[in-house]
């Protein structure tokens, strides 16, 4: 334990710290998702319009979005606003902002991925038996697509969970951060706990994501089509 | 064989600048079998499609019954609900079992009795020897086992008339068989059926009518036997011609 630096984890309030770090970095991934599936529905849809000029907007939102590192992307939205606008954002909204962001476009092109990918005789097929348009989409269309997109949309929450360990960068003590702070304050007294603070920060991450990303992988298996 | 189901009336129907029919007209009477057989590209499936509206037309009309079918109108879904149609790649939904697959349109479309149409789908299920595959999936089909409870599908919502697209063209040669003899044990129950095919000797064996179709014009319309036997224009001859080539390559393999 001493050798671990595994020790410092039981003082004081330490392993409840690093809990609600990682309950903040849990917190700001689950708004971000509520808000980028929505969205990335609708932009998804709007992706598959008919419309050029529509079609044309995404798709660079959906480029400058990738292209820009994260990290870029929370220093424009941290620092800048506040230089340019005065706005005075919280870490933690900037950050929602910011994976919302990201979220939405990664979300719109795997909307537009699903869509696309049911073939023009799904819909064909199911007029002629005589469904109507509306009843086509309720149990063609929309089953076949949400299909596809659960696994994928899952594995986005684990991409967001673990890309949060970025937001210590603009001053949110998340898991990560408070485990660096813990590390500091036992400097002295207990140089080796880098190790086993971090060791921990891992497993953290790892019982956050592993059951999604087990999920996902049931999900896919389950509707593999 | 008088009661007119089907007519057709100088429909035209082009995309953009190509003409893919022009000025055609034709009518099916109830228990007919007709085959349309043509070159690829001589409009023989947008036929079929414009049938059931799946494409629309520019002139002319189709009626079902005495009720005019047209893309757009409202009645539509409950026209369609009368012609079976039958694709060349299956399209069963995939995330349906068969039996979903079959009580689907049935069940959402005409509202009937659940207890009522599965019984119904057995008895189909179990004429075409796929009784055991009701709650099997689509994915663990062959493409012949697809394509025959596609055509139980069609048959479950009692249509007044099938169209068959190419039904054939996408299967693997030892399962054509399959779904031909389906066919034809249709014909033999006196259904009308519009029969899109590029298999002569079944086209043969259970038309009542074969219609040549070309440039989008019908060219040559005759009993079989005569059409295949001694067709009456240039172009027929040639058409059946290239058959004649497939066949000698068949046999020399």
């Amino acid at each position: 334990m001493q050798a671990l630096g595994l020790d410092v984890l039981f003082k004081g309030k330490n392993m409840v710290r690093l809990l609600g770090g990682l309950w903040v970095a849990l917190k700001i991934s689950i708004i971000s998702v509520a808000i980028s599936i929505p969205l990335g529905i609708i932009l998804g849809m709007l992706m598959t319009s008919k419309n050029k000029v529509i079609r044309g907007i995404l798709r660079v939102y959906l480029e400058f979005i990738r292209i820009m590192p994260q990290m870029v992307l929370l220093f424009i939205v941290f620092f800048e606003t506040t230089r340019v606008w005065g706005w005075d954002l919280k870490g933690e909204t900037a950050s929602v902002i910011v994976f919302a962001m990201w979220g939405t476009a990664e979300m719109s092109d795997l909307v537009r991925g699903a869509l696309i990918s049911i073939p023009k005789h799904q819909y064909e097929s199911g007029s002629a038996l005589g469904l109507t348009k509306l009843q086509v989409y309720l149990y063609i269309i929309i089953p076949q697509t949400v299909r596809r997109l659960i696994p994928l949309s899952i594995n986005l929450i684990t991409r967001m969970i673990k890309t949060t360990s970025l937001i210590l960068l603009i001053g949110v003590v998340e898991v990560l951060k408070v485990a660096q702070q813990i590390i500091e304050a036992n400097r002295m007294v207990s140089p080796n706990s880098a190790f086993g603070v971090y060791l921990t920060v891992f497993l953290l991450y790892f019982i956050a994501c592993w059951p999604i990303s087990m999920l996902a992988k049931y999900l896919e298996r389950k509707w593999n089509t | 064989m008088e009661n007119e189901i089907l007519k057709i009336e100088h429909i035209k129907k082009s995309f953009g600048d190509n003409i893919i029919l022009d000025d055609l007209s034709l009518s099916v009477y109830q228990g007919e079998v007709i085959v349309i057989v043509g070159p690829s590209g001589c409009g023989k499936s947008t036929l079929l499609r414009c049938i059931n509206a799946l494409e629309g037309i520019q002139e002319g009309h189709i009626y079902l019954e005495g009720e005019e079918i047209k893309k757009d109108s409202k009645n539509l879904p409950k026209l369609r609900e009368k012609i079976g149609m039958v694709f060349q790649s299956y399209d069963l939904f995939p995330h349906l079992s068969v039996m979903d697959n079959i009580l689907l349109a049935p069940l959402k479309v005409q509202k009937r009795n659940k207890s009522e149409v599965i019984a119904e789908a057995r008895a189909l299920l179990e004429r075409i020897g796929l009784a055991d595959k009701e709650n099997s999936y689509p994915r663990e089909l062959s493409g012949g086992q697809k394509q025959r409870i596609a055509i139980v599908r069609a048959l479950c919502m009692h249509p007044e008339i099938l169209l068959f697209d190419e039904v054939t063209a996408a299967l693997d040669p030892e399962m054509v068989r399959e779904v031909l003899d389906v066919m034809l044990s249709l014909a033999k129950q006196g259904r009308t059926m519009l029969i899109v095919t590029h298999e002569m000797q079944f086209a043969k064996a259970v038309a009542d009518r074969v219609i040549f179709l070309d440039g989008g014009h019908i060219i040559e319309e005759a009993k079989p036997c005569e059409f295949f036997e001694n067709p009456k224009t240039e172009r027929a001859k040639q058409f059946l011609n290239m058959f004649e080539f497939d066949a000698v390559k068949d046999s020399s393999k």
